[in-house]
């Protein structure tokens, strides 16, 4: 469920380090308890994000989230298929929904967050 | 008390079922320092019949019988008699706000079929559902542009009613939204293109004309909209007389529309309550204030409607919203959706068509202060504005609005307006005044 | 499209564009006493219209059956109860109606001369006078159209005052307790919202309040009784700490129909209110305005207040226009004057003692329903409540079912639901605030209904999640709504 090479935060975001580009995606836990996701407010190509800074926000009928970058950099690229079809993002959050890909200022910025096992021993304990 | 649907057994039985001897002991938590320790300084009340008669009073201690050339952002037309048989019915005027859409799909229909119709008229692709009134509206509007934008910058135009730029400063003072005027042409009545064009620069979000603007006249939107646009701002177009919607050509450059609709059959009712719209692009939904009602289906696959994107307000968003505003003026829209409704395609033609007729019988026989083309207001210049109206009043007549109060340059001036509702006698008494 | 079968709340009527067709009309003009004028010439081509696109064209029975039709599917005060927290949905008398379309009433344009507008003039005068009594406060403005609207105008005034005395300072603080309004206004008047916590016992916690007042901030922005239906006990201490430092203390009146009579917000220490015409004074809903929301003020604040001012001139209501130190207007004209009239109403029919027994039976309407509901619903915050009380869905929602849900079903037993989820500091929350406008019949059906509902939880809680079952339309798809939004009928 949990994809082992990912690193999560806190606020329930994961990302993919590879080299120096970082895809950013929510968990599976987070699409959850926001429920039917309508809509995803995200950055334009190009824009700065800086670790734990909202870079946008996850909308369902009666809630926002923000969310928060868990690395620092540039973002190159924004997924397309959530303007269309919001849902994708309950559907496959670590997978077809991810959100944005970055290119890193400081790709070390990941080790600090956690392991896919701390995470679910986390929103284990987490109610 | 009539309204207190309990008698005094009642009370008593509900007072044994709280653990309670006494109502005063259920304020004994109250702090003692909080409570107020004598009874309120207000007479006691009063029946039916002296409620009517002190309001009675009041409204004979206004003008009554009077005709009316005042236009200034309220007008007078006729309100066809459908508009309160309907407001007046209880399911229309003591519901509540249409959070729960299983019973509440009147207002939620009735809102739908108003935006549509404002759609329809302004030939934006979306409006909300209103408001609390026009002047409101631009600060709204405004902020709109902001966050589109990004950029801060509102340069206004002076002929947008002045009431209305008043109170986009005070919106606009705390928020580091600098606003500038840029002026009117002194012949034309219509805005000053090239202070326009020398003032928007790359800082500027919004450019805020009115068409037709407070003198009446039918202003150069799609030019202030070719300038505004080059620069990357946005366009807002204000109106505050909606029956010229029905005649003039749509502001289709506009990237906002803020308006009155006081003119559909709401009561001038000395100054309110009224219904503002915003309407505005698709591509701005997600930055528009207020109520929106949406098209969706219910479990069994049916047509029904409900409140939608409501992330943007302020019960969900707080501090992130796009805006303050809770309470609308849903029964006020139901009002104007009336109005539409009666009045029809061909009607509100025709009730504009009446309008231009009116003013411009009434003005051929004035001298016009301006050469714009104007609706159903124009400006008049005289030698005395205030000795004007005095004789005007003495044949019952309240005459124009005097401009020197907002425009120190037009200070010799009369804002006049003629709709459906104005008499010829009374058109010609005026002339003969003025002559 | 269904045909007509059944009875009326569940026809099919069609939107107005659907039932549209050329032709028809509802309207007669009168035939003009002028020469017509041919719009082309007059405005010049280029600015006149074509006819407006798929407009609706209806005769006036179809337009009076339509909307008839459309109201049979709302649930309103006339209808029955709201115990909607927080909203005081009480009874809208009908003589409100009627005054406030006397024709020299309903026809006065705003910009009459003054000698001819005296009757409004006196209205808004005695008005003012009448919630400056009730509020225990000096000077009041009707300018705000709403609720929300008096709030800012409020903020601007704290702003406006604390500029004076040399510095307007950076942000407010709001309990986590607060209406969404509170922060959203806050940041419209330029101030960064911190959110103070509650305490344990879901007030003002002052030790909190000492801790974080400092010369950065502005006001406190409270809910008295707060939006839990509980007194802040603590409120003069909070007033003391935050006027110890130069802040003010700003009150959202939202919930005065506690209040009315029993106590004044100017003598517990507040130094700006406003209040909502559409909740404590009666003034209607109307599906959701219009309102009003005088704002009300200690004196240091007078100066600011928006222009322009009532005076006495001579026996002569006048307008003072020459205010150096306000804040500007908040809106065109003068307020919602239609609204006020509806107000003043109200107060002329209950007068003072009146006023006071009005609160009085709210705050008994509301702990009654605590007593009765308290063994089936769990009650987070047990002190005393005044005009509402909150219970959580943690009962119910061990079995599945949440407070969205409860209140669904209750539909189906004849009420609007009461507030659901709101205020932030209970999880569930269910918010209920009956008014003294309810007999003890409506009461206990009301009650009734809850037990009955409480125990269809336990026994079938499938039953209650899929509520409502006898309403025009079942639960309406919210999802899609927001995912692909429809804000317009087109045609086909």
């Amino acid at each position: 469920m949990y994809p082992d090479n990912f690193r999560y935060t806190r606020e329930h975001e994961w990302v993919l380090v590879e080299g120096d580009t970082g895809t950013i995606g929510i968990t599976d836990h987070a699409q959850q308890s926001l429920g039917d996701i309508v809509y995803v407010d995200l950055p334009k190509v190009g824009v700065r994000v800086e670790l734990g800074k909202s870079l946008g926000s996850v909308e369902s009928v009666k809630a926002v989230s923000d969310i928060y970058a868990p690395v620092t950099g540039e973002v190159t690229e924004i997924n397309k298929l959530l303007a269309d079809a919001p849902e994708k993002l309950n559907q496959d959050p670590h997978g077809a929904a991810w959100l944005v890909k970055i290119h890193l200022s400081a790709p070390a910025e990941a080790q600090d967050l956690m392991s896919a096992a701390d995470y679910q021993t986390y929103i284990g304990v987490e109610k | 008390m009539r309204y207190l649907p309990k008698s005094d057994s009642e009370r008593r039985q509900m007072l044994e079922a709280c653990g309670v001897a006494s109502p005063e002991e259920l304020f004994s938590h109250l702090p003692e320092a909080v409570r107020l320790k004598r009874p309120l300084d207000l007479p006691p009340g009063i029946s039916e019949y002296e409620i009517v008669d002190y309001f009675r009073r009041r409204a004979a201690e206004n003008a009554n019988g009077y005709a009316s050339f005042l236009g200034a952002g309220v007008y007078h037309h006729f309100r066809p008699v459908l508009v309160d048989a309907v407001v007046s019915r209880g399911e229309f005027l003591t519901s509540y706000t249409p959070y729960q859409a299983e019973i509440s799909q009147g207002t939620l229909t009735a809102i739908f079929e108003f935006q549509t119709m404002i759609c329809q008229l302004t030939g934006m692709d979306v409006a909300n559902a209103s408001m609390y009134d026009g002047s409101t509206a631009v600060p709204e509007a405004v902020s709109m542009a902001v966050r589109s934008t990004g950029r801060r910058r509102v340069l206004i135009a002076r002929s947008v009613h002045p009431e209305y730029r008043e109170v986009l400063r005070t919106y606009a003072r705390h928020q580091g939204m600098p606003v500038e005027e840029f002026g009117y042409q002194p012949e034309a009545g219509t805005i000053g293109l090239e202070d326009l064009e020398g003032k928007t620069d790359d800082l500027t979000a919004a450019v805020i004309v009115q068409s037709p603007n407070f003198f009446g006249i039918v202003d150069h939107a799609k030019a202030a909209a070719e300038i505004a646009h080059r620069r990357g701002a946005l366009l807002i177009v204000v109106f505050t007389e909606a029956v010229s919607l029905a005649l003039l050509e749509p502001p289709a450059d506009a990237d906002i529309v803020a308006g009155e609709l006081q003119s559909f059959a709401i009561s001038p009712s000395y100054g309110g309550p009224f219904a503002g719209i915003i309407a505005t692009r698709e591509k701005f939904i997600r930055q528009m204030p207020g109520r929106l009602v949406g098209q969706t289906t219910d479990s069994r696959g049916n047509r029904a409607f409900c409140l939608t994107l409501s992330t943007r307000e302020q019960h969900i968003r707080r501090e992130k919203a796009t805006s303050n505003i809770c309470t609308n003026q849903a029964l006020i829209a139901l009002m104007a959706t009336v109005f539409m409704t009666v009045y029809g395609k061909q009607g509100l033609r025709d009730l504009a068509e009446q309008n231009l007729a009116k003013a411009h019988y009434l003005a051929a026989r004035l001298k016009s202060r301006f050469t714009g083309r104007f609706f159903n207001e124009f400006v008049v210049q005289t030698n005395n504005p205030d000795a004007i109206n005095k004789a005007l009043l003495k044949r019952k007549i309240i005459g124009g609005l005097p401009l020197a109060r907002f425009y120190p340059e037009l200070s010799d001036c009369l804002l006049l307006c003629a709709t459906e509702m104005s008499k010829r006698a009374d058109m010609d008494a005026v002339a003969e005044v003025l002559a | 499209m269904i045909a007509k079968v059944r009875p009326h709340p569940s026809q099919n009527e069609p939107l107005l564009f659907e039932r549209s067709s050329p032709g028809k009309l509802a309207y007669q003009l009168p035939a003009l006493d002028v020469p017509s004028v041919d719009p082309a010439t007059t405005l010049g081509p280029a600015n006149v219209r074509s006819e407006i696109p798929d407009f609706p064209e209806v005769s006036e029975v179809e337009a009076i059956r339509h909307f008839t039709r459309l109201s049979t599917w709302n649930y309103a005060i006339d209808h029955g109860m709201y115990p909607l927290g927080s909203c005081t949905m009480k009874y809208n008398p009908r003589i409100n109606e009627l005054v406030a379309r006397i024709e020299g009433l309903a026809w006065a344009h705003p910009y009459q001369p003054e000698a001819l507008a005296q009757g409004s003039m006196e209205v808004m005068a005695r008005l003012e006078a009448a919630l400056a009594e009730i509020a225990g406060m000096d000077a009041v403005t009707l300018q705000p159209a709403a609720g929300a609207h008096g709030e800012l105008t409020g903020i601007l005034l704290i702003r406006a005052l604390l500029e004076k005395r040399g510095n307007p300072r950076k942000k407010i603080l709001i309990p986590d307790s607060a209406h969404g309004t509170n922060p959203a206004t806050a940041a419209i008047a330029g101030y960064a919202v911190e959110n103070i916590a509650s305490s344990a016992a879901g007030v003002l916690d002052v030790a909190a309040l000492a801790r974080l007042v400092d010369r950065d901030v502005a006001a406190l922005m409270v809910t008295n009784p707060n939006t839990l239906g509980v007194f802040e006990e603590n409120i003069m201490q909070a007033a003391e700490i935050l006027h110890a430092k130069g802040a003010m203390l700003y009150m959202d009146g939202a919930n005065m129909n506690a209040l009315v009579g029993i106590a004044r917000p100017g003598d517990f220490g507040v130094d700006v209110l406003h209040l909502n015409l559409h909740k404590t004074f009666s003034t209607p809903h109307g599906g959701g305005g219009p309102g009003a929301g005088p704002v009300a003020v200690k004196k240091p604040f007078e100066p600011f207040l928006p222009v322009p001012r009532l005076k006495r001139s001579g026996k002569k209501w006048a307008y003072d226009y020459r205010r150096k130190h306000s804040i500007g207007r908040v809106r065109a004209f003068y307020g919602n004057f239609g609204v006020l009239v509806r107000a003043l109403a109200y107060i002329l029919a209950h007068g003072g003692p009146g006023l006071r027994n009005a609160t009085v039976d709210a705050v008994l309407n509301a702990v009654y329903i605590r007593k009765q509901l308290e063994p089936y619903f769990d009650l987070p915050y047990t002190s005393p409540n005044m005009h509402e009380v909150v219970f959580s869905d943690e009962r119910q929602a061990a079995l599945g079912v949440r407070t969205g849900d409860l209140a669904k079903r209750l539909i189906d037993y004849g009420f609007h639901p009461y507030t659901v989820s709101f205020p932030l500091i209970v999880h569930g929350a269910l918010m209920i605030e009956p008014t003294e406008t309810e007999g003890k019949l409506e009461l206990d059906q009301f009650i009734a209904a809850m037990i009955s509902i409480a125990k269809e939880v336990e026994a079938d809680p499938q039953l209650v999640k899929n509520a409502p079952y006898g309403t025009r339309t079942s639960r309406v798809d919210e999802v899609t709504a927001a995912r692909k939004p429809v804000l317009r009928w087109k045609p086909a």
